[in-house]
């Protein structure tokens, strides 16, 4: 099904819901969503959307800079929005600060039909509703590998392998891309990494960094080989520039988000070639571990504390109608929805793949964010061949270390 | 003017400085002088669509009475400053003490993140400075001498860069040098080696970003030296003719003398602009290779877990490192005014 189809069918349905449904059965208030932008939440925002009428109005900002704004947005008495979508990630400051509520008793009300893996609890209150799933996974060009007689690989070993055997057979100068762009990007694909190798990133039940060892080690070179497999532009690579890539026929191995799989899949911006021979697969492992070298993560909702009582529960019933099953059937490919009425779809194998592996999730630790920021400033110099891998992980633990002594998670 | 008619004269300008300069810094420099609250952290369960597991969280409720007491945060005197993250002066110490010969020391330094930033953003503004200066000087002078059919639509081409605004600019110039853009792809072609890439090595990085700051900051010195041209006495221009000077000398010990005055106001306001160059290093995803002071705040501001100490803390070293920049020019400026007065 291509885009336009998408959009017409969800565009009917939300016109239809417009119609049968004005107010969802809300008393009144006033709903206003922020959220990150991609074609799923633009689907769950819509559906929300069908709500307005009757002394009801809702009104969304999304924006992938989401993050920027929510907590200076939540911390404002009334908050600037009464519902946020969020991921296991992003939730974490709102979590630190109380900007948002238990939503036991709304859920008690409104929400009984609701499966209980989508409650997200935080030591026993539900704190927000996930509605998708989403990884990092493998993307292969079935075609290439063919020309080398390799099979599809299993291992980031394999990987390597494969991608040296393409380069050696002189399909492509640079057969590997991943989001190794420097900051966030690039600490994910650590994060991926060193999960992958069973690293942990703090000492349990303290901020005491503990990510200069033989895990992280190993971590880093597995990521310097995948980097020399890469394009030398590699550092400013996002999921953008990796997509792109990859519809140009430039690529024949990617590690990139499962959201992306639906735009790859489509019949734009590519060759009829490329898109017929590209398979979504189960991230790889490494280093004989047996869960995938990735991080599972969900996006959900969450309704702000400083917002009105009745505010809340109609956020809370306009953004449960977002995620209804009309709407996830109008949307079926463009995500992996954990909810009922959903159906497989090919762009959604590499998700499913990767979960069933066993994945751990990203972790929700509070301070895990100041980790991830210090490990995508701080990698870079190793991955240049500036640096030893020893130097460069104890360059992020100091790093690490001097950001978390200011922000009161270490004395 | 008597002392009352000035005092009011100035009432407005003056309370409009504390308003927004003198408060602001104030604030800057009392919040890097604090840090954040003692987060009071407890081990959780939670649970979520991918089973269970035990994680730390904050105690929002001990954490929030913690802030209560104590808005601003915990006081922490000048730690900030000489945390690894700015002064850095406790790991300075340990690279002099374990040092193996004077470059290692220099790689240890440029390894610590304010240094980093430091060397870019100096490199840039002492290069960027003084060519901004020259190829403005030379636009000029060129563009005087034509016939003036030519001159509007020349000055109008001329000005193009700075009319751009620089996040667009470099963003334009970004995906021009990229390995498939035309500059990368034309690079390639004239070194003959495929593997260029002026995004991946930081020296190319470095003059990329370099060659930016002078393209978008010549019109600016082209504009006040074009103005300056017209003011030249043309007096003294034909008697310096007369004398047998040729082009060159005239240029030398007539018009150059003249815009002196201009030179230094160019490079007051370009040492300032270019040391806290910013803009370029977002547009050319260049964060890798090469990092500016301003660029450390921005990246202290931009998530959700703002650091404003730390952020502050570098607000004030810059102000500080701009107050340093300034003095030699201000002081000639100074001793320039005080000889006039006498």
């Amino acid at each position: 099904m291509s885009i336009q189809n998408v959009s017409v069918i969800s565009a009917a349905a939300i016109l239809m819901g417009t119609s049968a449904f004005a107010g969802c059965g809300i008393a009144g208030g006033n709903v206003s969503i922020l959220g990150n932008e991609f074609a799923a939440i633009q689907a769950v925002a819509d559906g929300a959307k069908a709500c307005a009428g009757d002394g009801v109005t809702v009104e969304s900002n999304l924006n992938k800079d989401y993050r920027e704004l929510q907590v200076a947005a939540l911390t404002a008495n009334p908050a600037q929005y009464s519902a946020i979508t969020t991921t296991n990630a992003a939730i974490v400051p709102l979590l630190s600060d109380n900007l948002i509520r238990p939503l036991d008793d709304l859920i008690a009300k409104h929400g009984q039909h609701l499966s209980k893996n989508q409650l997200i609890t935080v030591d026993g209150k539900v704190m927000a509703v996930a509605f998708m799933a989403n990884a990092q996974h493998l993307f292969v060009r079935d075609d290439i590998l063919e020309k080398v007689g390799l099979d599809a690989p299993e291992t980031y070993e394999e990987v390597i392998a494969a991608g040296q055997a393409i380069k050696e057979a002189g399909l492509m100068d640079h057969p590997f891309a991943t989001t190794s762009k420097t900051g966030w990007n690039l600490g994910e694909e650590f994060v991926n990494m060193y999960m992958g190798h069973g690293g942990q990133f703090f000492k349990p039940g303290t901020a005491e960094p503990t990510v200069n060892n033989d895990a992280g080690v190993a971590a880093l070179n597995t990521l310097k080989a995948l980097t020399e497999l890469s394009n030398p532009d590699y550092l400013t690579f996002d999921s953008n520039a990796v997509q792109a890539s990859w519809e140009a026929g430039e690529i024949a191995l990617a590690h990139l988000w499962g959201s992306r799989g639906t735009g790859i899949l489509d019949n734009e911006g590519s060759s009829e070639e490329i898109v017929s021979s590209t398979s979504l697969i189960a991230s790889p492992t490494v280093g004989g571990g047996d869960i995938p070298a990735s991080t599972l993560w969900w996006d959900g909702f969450a309704i702000a504390s400083n917002t009105s009582d009745a505010n809340a529960e109609a956020s809370f019933v306009a953004m449960l109608n977002g995620i209804s099953t009309e709407v996830v059937k109008a949307n079926n490919d463009a995500a992996v929805w954990l909810i009922e009425g959903y159906e497989p779809a090919p762009a959604s194998a590499g998700v499913f793949a990767t979960a069933a592996g066993k994945t751990k999730p990203y972790p929700m630790i509070p301070f895990m964010g100041l980790m991830h920021t210090a490990l995508g400033d701080e990698l870079t110099d190793f991955l240049q061949g500036n640096e030893s891998a020893e130097q460069a992980l104890a360059d992020v633990e100091a790093s690490y270390i001097a950001a978390a002594k200011e922000k009161g998670f270490l004395n | 003017m008597r002392h009352k008619t000035f005092f009011w004269f100035i009432l407005p300008s003056l309370a409009a400085m504390i308003l927004f300069i003198a408060l602001p810094l104030v604030s800057v420099v009392l919040q890097s002088l604090h840090i954040e609250h003692e987060q009071v952290i407890v081990v959780t369960e939670n649970c979520g669509p991918f089973g269970c597991t035990k994680e730390s969280s904050v105690d929002t409720e001990a954490t929030a009475q913690l802030r209560a007491e104590q808005p601003l945060g915990r006081f922490a005197g000048l730690s900030t400053y000489f945390d690894r993250g700015h002064l850095a002066t406790a790991e300075i110490s340990e690279a002099w003490r374990t040092r193996d010969g004077f470059g290692d020391f220099l790689s240890e330094l440029y390894n610590l993140p304010f240094y980093k930033a430091l060397a870019f953003t100096l490199t840039y503004t002492f290069l960027v400075t003084p060519l901004v200066i020259v190829l403005g000087l030379l636009i000029a002078l060129g563009v005087n001498r034509l016939p003036s059919l030519l001159k509007g639509p020349t000055i109008f081409v001329s000005l193009l860069p700075m009319i751009i605004t620089p996040l667009i600019g470099s963003l334009i110039l970004f995906w021009m040098i990229d390995a498939q853009g035309v500059i990368g792809k034309t690079l390639q072609w004239m070194f003959d080696d495929p593997e260029l890439s002026l995004k991946a090595s930081p020296a190319l990085t470095w003059i990329t970003l370099m060659v930016y700051g002078v393209w978008s900051s010549a019109p600016f010195a082209f504009v006040v030296f074009y103005a300056g041209l017209q003011t030249v006495n043309t007096d003294s221009l034909e008697a310096a003719m007369i004398d047998g000077a040729t082009r060159w000398q005239q240029i030398r010990y007539v018009v150059i003398p003249h815009l002196m005055p201009l030179v230094v106001f160019i490079s007051l306001i370009q040492l300032m602009d270019n040391f806290r160059v910013f803009e370029p290093i977002v547009g050319f995803s260049a964060q890798a290779n090469a990092t500016s002071l301003s660029y450390i705040i921005y990246a202290d501001m931009r998530s959700d877990l703002t650091r404003f100490n730390s952020a502050a803390a570098t607000s004030v070293l810059t102000v500080i490192g701009v107050a340093i920049l300034l003095t030699p020019v201000l002081l000639r400026t100074w001793r320039d005014f005080k000889g006039k007065a006498v």
